[in-house]
């Protein structure tokens, strides 16, 4: 499949009950899937001749509090054959359990575990679901639009103790979050650079 | 009688000068093989996912720097990239020439240093000795275009900053006569020296289909024979103008990817020749006001720019509402920014997919039925920075 237009079709006549969305832009096609559809999906773009997204480049969530359906989880594939790149994606609730894709891909490891880390996003049958960028001990999801950018806790050396210490955080000043947008949009067009403005004055 | 035999676990690092930064390696050791190998990240993680989320997309472009601190500029192009196809804007051709041809230094400043020390943890001291001294010469150039020597904060979305400084383009066309020259001691020192072919050759294979399950990019998938560079297969800026040669190994092994290495180095060399060449004198950034602030002079006479000018380095500049992943070839592998903007002028999300973690993910595979000796020359083969694993 040498253009986006003719994989798109292939998707969406392969899988046609799998596939809830697609859309081709910036040279990228976007897939949106149900939650329960993961492996049979991914299998399919991995070892299909005519797809080979053999490659998982990343993970990741993005975190819309306010919906519903809070957690969107985001896959990003690379097909080398064809140079292609997919972002397949689709949204979960809170607390959902997703399926883990270790056994499609073993690279999975580590992003999972850093989804998890970052988001609180739990995996079924990953082999080694542990905390990975954060430190020993840590409590919370850092990147969840509701953990606040300072975080809960800092940590010292303790002069009498003899030891690092975790304590919760005092700031001297608050971190200062200024609305700057204004409702003012400002002209359309593109100024030109004068060279008259000399002349001018 | 019995004999009770227990494997022996290793701790390797935080702080080891082998470990290429703050990695916590958990070796399982039987004898002197390893067994299992459990990497502990997270060391040097500041948060900068987080940090962009809270920021305009001008205040981010440091946090790049901060990544893979030996190459900076090439984290920053690939957030460029990225808010330049959102907002769809073109750059000017001598920002184009400027950018790449900075990459391409950063690209060799990177190589420098993993070459290096990879020699260095395999036991030979002097290429370090030779190398650093070319690096200091280039992160001058970088001080001089940008007005510090590693974190540049210089690429902007439509641009670069500034011009470059009277005669600057003069002394980086010297230093491509001259470095060639020290590829070579660097050659003459390593490339057929016993003691580092026996380190290296047949240590750490990564096989085809090894190196696109466990997502490699970079040398680490050349090395293993796949042809693959970003900068040819899904061209940006103006590398679809220029000539260049792919070095593609073919055993896969750590002595292949040092050889990717050096001729990625001299490749290098030739497009920032080519770049200097083609440089015409011209604008540097995209001419629209709403993006880039205006000149010092400007504002003294126009109106619009001063309003601009305080807009710009208050509020920022709007993106809209999209979703891009943008990846650029950086010297240790495909670096990418999975950027969501809503409309407002700071990221709503902003992935980072740093090459460095998906390569040392795969350390427990490399490095199993290895001697304990063989950590470092895999380590220093996979080109790991902790600033862009940890993030």
């Amino acid at each position: 499949m040498n253009n986006l237009i003719d994989l798109e079709k292939k998707i969406n006549s392969e899988l046609t009950t799998k596939i809830n969305k697609t859309t081709i832009k910036h040279n990228q096609i976007y897939v949106e899937i149900d939650k329960d559809d993961l492996i049979d999906v991914v299998l399919f773009i991995k070892t299909n001749k005519d797809t080979k997204f053999r490659q998982l480049i990343d993970i990741t969530v993005v975190d819309y509090p306010e919906e519903t359906q809070r957690f969107k989880i985001v896959y990003l594939f690379l097909s080398h054959e064809f140079n292609h790149r997919m972002i397949l994606s689709y949204s979960i609730n809170e607390n959902e359990l997703i399926s883990s894709l270790t056994s499609v891909f073993p690279s999975a490891n580590w992003m999972e575990r850093e989804v998890f880390d970052m988001y609180g996003v739990n995996f079924k049958n990953h082999p080694d679901l542990r905390r990975i960028l954060t430190d020993y001990g840590f409590e919370g999801h850092p990147l969840r639009k509701d953990f606040p950018l300072t975080g809960h806790s800092e940590v010292r050396y303790s002069e009498e103790k003899k030891k690092v210490i975790n304590e919760p955080v005092k700031l001297e000043q608050n971190y200062r979050n200024f609305d700057y947008e204004s409702p003012w949009e400002g002209t359309k067009y593109i100024k030109e650079i004068s060279e008259t403005n000399d002349k001018k004055n | 009688m019995t004999k009770k035999i227990k494997n022996l676990n290793l701790n390797f690092g935080p702080q080891h000068p082998a470990a290429h930064g703050v990695l916590r390696l958990i070796l399982e050791l039987d004898g002197e093989v390893v067994e299992k190998a459990d990497p502990h990240i997270g060391l040097l993680h500041r948060g900068t996912e987080k940090l962009i989320e809270n920021k305009t997309y001008m205040q981010a472009v440091p946090y790049f720097d901060r990544l893979d601190y030996v190459a900076p500029m090439n984290q920053e192009h690939a957030f460029a990239l990225a808010i330049e196809k959102i907002l769809d804007i073109d750059v000017p051709i001598r920002a184009q020439y400027i950018r790449v041809m900075f990459c391409e230094i950063g690209r060799i400043l990177s190589h420098i240093l993993n070459v290096t020390t990879q020699a260095l943890d395999v036991g030979a001291l002097t290429p370090s000795l030779w190398g650093f001294e070319e690096r200091e010469t280039l992160m001058t150039f970088y001080e001089r275009a940008s007005g510090s020597r590693l974190h540049a904060n210089y690429f902007r979305a439509g641009g670069v900053h500034q011009d470059l400084p009277a005669g600057l383009e003069n002394d980086i066309a010297k230093f491509c006569e001259t470095f060639p020259k020290i590829i070579n001691d660097l050659e003459n020192l390593l490339t057929d020296n016993r003691i580092f072919k026996q380190r290296n050759v047949d240590i750490g294979v990564v096989t085809k289909d090894d190196a696109l399950d466990y997502s490699f990019s970079g040398v680490m998938i050349r090395g293993s024979g796949i042809p693959w560079d970003l900068r040819k297969s899904q061209p940006y800026d103006c590398y679809d103008q220029l000539e260049f040669k792919i070095p593609v190994g073919k055993n896969g092994d750590c002595y292949d990817r040092y050889l990717c290495r050096i001729e990625e180095m001299k490749e290098s060399v030739s497009i920032i020749k080519q770049c200097l060449a083609r440089m015409e004198k011209g604008p540097i950034k995209t001419f629209d006001g709403k993006i880039s602030p205006p000149s010092k002079a400007e504002i003294k006479q126009s109106m619009e720019a001063l309003i601009h000018h305080f807009k710009l380095f208050t509020e920022g500049y709007r993106v809209p509402k999209d979703e891009i992943y943008t990846a650029v070839e950086a010297p240790k592998g495909e670096f990418g920014v999975y950027l969501i903007s809503d409309g407002s002028s700071k990221p709503y999300k902003c992935k980072i997919r740093a090459p460095g973690f998906s390569h040392l993910q795969s350390m427990d595979y490399l490095i199993k039925g290895h001697m304990l000796a063989d950590v470092p020359a895999v380590l220093g083969s996979l080109d790991i920075v902790f600033g862009e694993v940890d993030r």
